[in-house]
C-alpha cells in the first residue's frame, strides 16, 4: 500500500482556465495501473456528488492510442515505450508527489480536464495517408513479394498508435514524427509507392494547417514514443518531401 | 406457439449460394447512389470497411464511433492474426475445409450458408488488405507467411507481428479516412448511439449524443448499419475496451430486432489472471502463443513451490493429456474450460491460485531465445510491463476470461435483422461462430461483412429504396425517441443514490461470469435472474452521477451502458436456461458425458434461439432458427 498525492490539472472546458488541484490517495496498490489509480480517485469523488477527473482510454492494453497524460512532465509517464495505461505503480513509491497534465498543444483543443481533441491527427490522415485501392481491386497477395526486411520495416513505422504524445513532448508541437512514420510504411511497400509524392506534399501541407509547429530536430518525440517510432522516419519524410518538389518543378 | 425465423437463403449447393446471391441481387445505378443515405454505427473492421466500400460506390454515408478517433475501435487489440483458405502452405487447406472447421469448431450451430460464405470470401480479404499497404509477416523469399491457431490442423493463419488487429484496422480505417477526404463519408467521431428511429416499422435514423458537448442529435438515413462489435465487457473484467458495450444493439432490441444466442460468450484461455478488486480488465495473450507454449499445472493440489522447482514429473500437461490429438492447441472452450477444472481442483496457481502455467522452456531450449522473441516478443514485452515478470525465464500465469460475443442480433443471409432496413455487422451480429468461435476468424468475419457482403445485400435492399425522400428528422418518430433518450438521462442524473455506475457494473458481471460463464446450471442461473432483478431496482434507486446532460460526463456515459447491460444480463441467463444442453462455450453442468465433455442434443436444440423483446426484460419471447444442415452431417466434436 502506498501513499501517492496527486496535483492534477482540472479545466471544464476550452474557454474557461484550469489549474492544478490536489488530492491524496493512501491505499494505491504497486499492482494498480496508472489508471485504475485514477479509477479510484474518481470513484472517491462521485461518490461526493463531486466532478470526476475526465480522461481519454479506451482498450487499456497500450494499442487504441486514446489514452495520454503527461505525468511528471513526461508524455505517457517515466517508463519508455509505455503508454499510460500500461504504466503501473510500481514504477512509484510511497509518498510520491505525482502531477498530471494534459496533453498540450494548440492543433489538440482540450475538452475538459485531461482530455483532449486530436482529430487533427485523423485530418492528416485523411489528406493522404492511404492506398488509394477500392474495395475489389487488389490482385492475388502473392503476386508482388516484399522481402522480410523491407515488411518488417514497414512495420516499425506502421506500429504507430495515435496517441499524440510525440506532439506533446515537442517544444515546437510538431507532429512530423507521427506524419513521416504513414509516409514511411506507405513509401516501403510496394503498393504504396506509386503515391508516395502526391502523399507526401498532401500530408505536409496538412499537417501545417492543422497547426502543428516545424520540426527542429529535437528528437524529443522519439524518446516519449510509446511504440519506439524512430526519428529517421522523420529524415525520410523530408527527403521524399524534397525529391518530390524537385521532381514536380521540372 | 413457437415463432419460426426465416434466413433467406439462397438455393442451390453450397457452393454456389453466394455467387447465386450475387447473380441475382438488385442493383443501383451510380447515379442514383448519390441519393441515398446510409448510416454506419462503429468504425472497427466491421464498420470502417463498410463505410469506405459503400462510400467508393458512391453512397453518402455517415460514420459513427464513440471513440476520439475511428482507428481506436476495438479491433486494434485484436493479436493473433485472421484466417483465409489460401492453402500457401499445400498443406490440403480448402474453402471447404475451413467451412467445416469452423462449423465444427462452432459445435454445429452455426448456419451452414453463412459460414461456408466466410470461408468463400477469406482469400479476397488477403488480397485487399495487403493492397492497403497491411505488413503482413513474409517468409524470407517474401511470400506471405502463416501460421496456426487453436482448433484447426492446418496453417491458414495470417499476421502482422502480434498487432493484426491494429494494422487491418489502419488498412480500413485509412481506407475510411481516404472517403472523408473526398466527402462521401461524414464522420462523427465522439458520437454515442442512443436510440434507433423507426417510420412505419422501417429503421430510418438515430439518436445520437455528442459526447463532447452533451449535445442530442438526430441522424435520419435510408438504411442504418449496426457495426458496434461485441459486448463482453458485461462481465466487467474481460479482454474487451472499457467503452465496449450493447447499447447500440440493445436499443435496437427494444425497438423489435431479435437478439440471437445472446449467453454464448467465448471465455478465451489465455489472458492475464486478476490480481486484486481494483482491477479494470483482464489483458489477453495472444492464443499464437498455444503453438509453443505447453499449459500445465502442479501435479498436486496447493503446491507452494516457484514453477521453475517443480520437476517434470510432478507436472500435469493437462491440455496434451486429454486432448493428444490437439494437445495445447485444443479450442478455446475446451482450454478455457479444463483450466477451470483445475483451479477449482485446487491446482491453481499465483497469488490468488486463479491462473495456470504456459510454459516456453522448452520452446526456447529447442529455437532458442532469438527465434521466440521474433515470434512472440512483443507479448513478452507486454507481459513484462503489466506483471513485472521475465517469461524467457520463468512460466507466464493466464487464466480465463471473457472475451467474444458469438451471440448478437439476429440476421438473415443478407445481414438483416428482424427491422426491414436495420442491418447488423461484425460481432455485433451473431452470425457465422455458432456456439464458439474459432481463433483468428473474427477478425476476418468483420472484414467480409463490411467489404465483401453488406455491399452487395445492402444495395439490394436500397434498390427499392431510390423512390423514397430522405429521411425527414423532424418526423414526430424522432421526437419521440429524442425525449426518451433525453428522460432517461434525467432520471439517471436525480438518482443521486450512492453507488457508481462502475460498482453496479463489478456487481453485475461478477454475478454473470460465476453463473452464466465457463459453466452454467439451472439452480444457478435462476439464482442468478433473482440476483440481476434485485441488482436492477438498486441501479434505479441507488445510482449516482453527478454534473449534468449538457457537457462531458464519462459518468453519465456509464450510466447508461451499464442500464442495457442490467437488462441483457438477464436475456442471458434465460437463454442459456432455455438451452437444456451444452454445445461449445455453454456447459450446462447437467448435460455432460461420463468424461465431462459437453453432451450436444440436436434432436431438441439444432436451432438459432432469437429473442424478441416483449415490455420488459423477464418476458422476452422465443422465435427459433432451425439449423439445416444440408452438406454436412453433425458429428461430435471431438479433439481427442
Ligand atoms: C483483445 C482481443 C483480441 C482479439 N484477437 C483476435 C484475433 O487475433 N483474431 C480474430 O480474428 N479476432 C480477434 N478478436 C476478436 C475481434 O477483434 C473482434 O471480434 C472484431 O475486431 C470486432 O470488430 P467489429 O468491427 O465488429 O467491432 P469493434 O472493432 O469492436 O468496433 C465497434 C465500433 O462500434 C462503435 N460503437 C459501439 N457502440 C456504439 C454506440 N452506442 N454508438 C456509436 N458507436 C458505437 C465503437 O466506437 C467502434 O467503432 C480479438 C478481440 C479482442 C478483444
Ligand atoms: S487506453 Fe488504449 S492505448 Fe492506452
Amino acid at each position: 500500500m502506498m501513499k501517492i498525492h496527486l496535483k492534477i490539472w482540472r479545466q471544464k472546458n476550452s474557454q474557461s482556465k484550469g489549474g492544478f488541484k490536489e488530492y491524496t490517495l493512501d491505499d494505491v496498490h504497486q499492482e494498480m495501473s496508472f489508471l485504475e489509480m485514477l479509477d479510484m480517485l474518481n470513484i472517491k469523488l462521485v461518490k461526493k456528488a463531486e466532478r470526476p477527473v475526465e480522461f481519454d482510454h479506451d482498450c487499456r492494453e497500450g494499442i487504441c492510442g486514446q489514452c495520454g497524460v503527461m505525468i511528471n512532465g513526461i508524455a505517457h509517464g517515466p517508463l519508455k515505450n509505455t503508454t499510460t495505461c500500461q504504466l503501473h505503480m510500481r514504477s512509484f513509491n510511497d509518498g510520491d508527489t505525482i502531477y498530471v497534465e494534459p496533453f498540450k498543444a494548440s492543433a489538440f483543443p482540450l475538452v475538459r480536464d485531461l482530455k483532449i481533441n486530436r482529430s487533427s491527427l485523423d485530418n492528416i490522415i485523411s489528406s493522404g495517408g492511404y492506398v488509394s485501392v477500392d474495395t475489389g481491386q487488389a490482385p492475388e497477395a502473392n503476386t508482388i513479394p516484399i522481402a522480410n526486411e523491407i515488411a518488417e520495416a514497414a512495420f516499425d513505422s506502421a506500429a504507430c498508435i495515435g496517441c499524440g504524445a510525440c506532439v506533446a513532448s515537442c517544444k515546437n508541437s510538431s507532429a512530423a514524427l507521427f506524419t513521416s512514420a504513414k509516409i514511411t510504411q506507405l513509401e516501403l511497400l510496394p503498393q504504396g509507392q506509386k503515391e508516395t509524392r502526391k502523399r507526401v506534399v498532401a500530408m505536409v501541407n496538412q499537417m501545417e494547417e492543422e497547426g502543428f509547429g516545424h520540426c527542429t530536430n529535437t528528437e524529443a518525440c522519439e524518446v516519449e514514443c510509446p511504440e519506439d517510432i524512430s526519428v529517421l522516419n522523420i529524415a525520410r519524410m523530408n527527403y521524399e518531401y524534397n525529391k518530390s518538389k524537385i521532381l514536380r518543378n521540372k | 406457439m413457437e415463432n419460426h425465423l426465416n434466413a433467406k437463403i439462397p438455393e442451390g449447393p453450397l457452393s454456389e449460394k453466394w455467387s447465386n446471391y450475387k447473380k441475382e441481387a438488385k442493383l443501383v445505378s451510380p447515379n442514383n447512389r448519390k441519393k441515398l443515405e446510409v448510416i454506419v454505427v462503429g468504425t472497427g473492421l466491421a464498420g470502417a470497411s463498410a463505410a469506405a466500400s459503400l462510400a467508393e460506390m458512391g453512397y453518402n454515408v455517415k460514420s459513427f464511433c464513440f471513440q476520439d478517433s475511428p482507428r481506436r475501435a476495438h479491433s486494434v487489440a485484436a493479436q493473433g492474426g485472421v484466417n483465409a483458405a489460401k492453402n500457401y502452405k499445400n498443406d490440403g487447406d480448402s474453402v471447404y475445409r475451413m467451412f467445416y472447421d469452423t462449423l465444427k469448431g462452432g459445435d454445429f450451430r452455426s448456419r451452414e450458408a453463412n459460414t461456408y460464405r466466410l470461408a468463400e470470401c477469406s482469400a479476397n480479404l488477403i488480397d485487399q488488405a495487403t493492397a492497403q499497404g497491411v505488413p503482413f509477416a513474409r517468409e524470407y523469399s517474401g511470400y506471405l507467411r502463416n501460421r496456426s491457431f487453436g482448433g484447426v490442423q492446418v496453417s491458414r493463419t495470417f499476421y502482422a507481428r502480434g498487432q493484426t488487429g491494429q494494422q487491418l484496422l489502419l488498412g480500413s480505417y485509412q481506407a475510411l479516412m481516404r472517403q472523408v477526404n473526398t466527402g462521401k463519408v461524414n464522420l462523427y467521431a465522439r458520437h454515442e448511439m442512443l436510440d434507433l428511429v423507426l417510420i412505419e416499422g422501417k429503421a430510418k435514423g438515430i439518436i445520437a449524443r455528442n459526447l463532447d458537448t452533451g449535445k442530442m442529435e438526430r441522424h435520419g438515413a435510408h438504411a442504418v448499419v449496426l457495426a458496434s462489435g461485441g459486448f463482453g465487457k458485461i462481465y466487467y473484467l474481460s479482454t474487451l475496451a472499457m467503452g465496449c458495450n450493447a447499447s447500440a444493439i440493445w436499443r435496437a432490441h427494444r425497438k423489435g430486432a431479435f437478439m440471437a444466442n445472446p449467453s454464448w460468450t467465448q471465455i478465451h484461455p489465455t489472458c492475464l489472471p486478476q490480481s486484486g478488486e481494483y482491477q479494470s480488465k483482464l489483458t489477453l495473450m495472444s492464443e499464437s502463443l498455444r503453438n509453443d507454449g505447453r499449459i500445465w499445472v502442479p501435479r498436486d493440489k496447493n503446491d507452494t513451490r516457484k514453477a521453475n522447482d517443480i520437476p517434470e514429473e510432478e507436472r500435469d500437461y493437462y491440455l496434451e493429456r486429454k486432448y493428444p490429438a490437439f494437445g495445447n492447441l485444443a479450442p478455446r472452450d475446451i482450454a478455457s474450460r479444463s483450466a477451470k477444472e483445475q483451479i477449482d481442483e485446487g491446482k491453481g496457481v499465483g497469488v490468488l491460485k486463479n491462473a495456470v502455467y504456459l510454459d516456453f522452456s522448452r520452446a526456447l531450449k529447442e529455437y532458442g531465445k532469438d527465434i521466440i522473441e521474433e515470434r512472440y516478443g512483443n507479448l513478452f514485452t507486454m507481459y513484462k510491463k503489466i506483471t513485472g515478470i521475465d517469461a524467457y525465464l520463468e512460466p507466464m500465469k493466464i487464466s480465463p476470461a471473457a472475451h467474444f460475443s458469438m451471440g448478437g442480433l439476429w440476421v438473415d443471409y443478407e445481414l438483416m435483422t428482424t427491422i426491414h432496413g436495420l442491418f447488423a455487422i461484425g460481432e455485433a451480429n451473431f452470425s457465422d461462430h455458432g456456439a464458439n468461435r474459432l481463433g483468428a476468424n473474427s477478425l476476418l468475419q468483420a472484414c467480409v461483412d463490411g467489404y465483401f457482403v453488406l455491399p452487395y445485400t445492402l444495395q439490394n435492399f436500397l434498390a427499392d429504396e431510390i423512390k423514397n425522400p430522405k429521411t425527414d428528422i423532424h418526423h414526430p418518430e424522432f421526437d419521440k425517441a429524442e425525449e426518451a433518450v433525453k428522460n432517461q438521462l434525467e432520471e439517471f442524473l436525480a438518482t443521486k443514490g450512492n453507488k457508481t455506475a462502475e460498482e453496479f457494473h463489478k456487481l453485475l458481471g461478477s454475478e454473470l461470469y460465476d453463473k452464466c460463464g465457463l459453466s452454467r446450471s439451472r439452480e444457478g442461473l435462476e439464482k442468478a435472474i433473482e440476483n440481476i432483478r434485485e441488482l436492477r431496482k438498486e441501479f434505479k434507486e441507488n445510482l449516482i452521477v453527478p454534473g449534468d446532460a449538457s457537457e462531458v460526463n464519462s459518468e453519465l456515459e456509464k450510466a447508461g451502458r451499464v442500464a442495457d447491460y442490467m437488462e441483457i444480463a438477464e436475456l442471458m441467463c434465460i437463454d442459456a436456461l432455455q438451452r437444456e444442453e451444452s454445445c461449445g462455450a455453454h456447459f450446462r453442468t447437467e448435460y455432460q458425458t461420463e468424461e465431462g465433455e459437453a453432451k450436444r442434443d440436436d434432436a431438441r436444440f439444432s436451432y438459432s434461439s432469437a429473442w424478441e423483446w416483449n415490455k420488459n426484460p423477464a418476458t422476452p419471447i422465443l422465435n427459433k432458427e432451425t439449423l439445416i444442415f444440408e452438406s454436412v452431417t453433425p458429428s461430435v466434436r471431438s479433439y481427442k
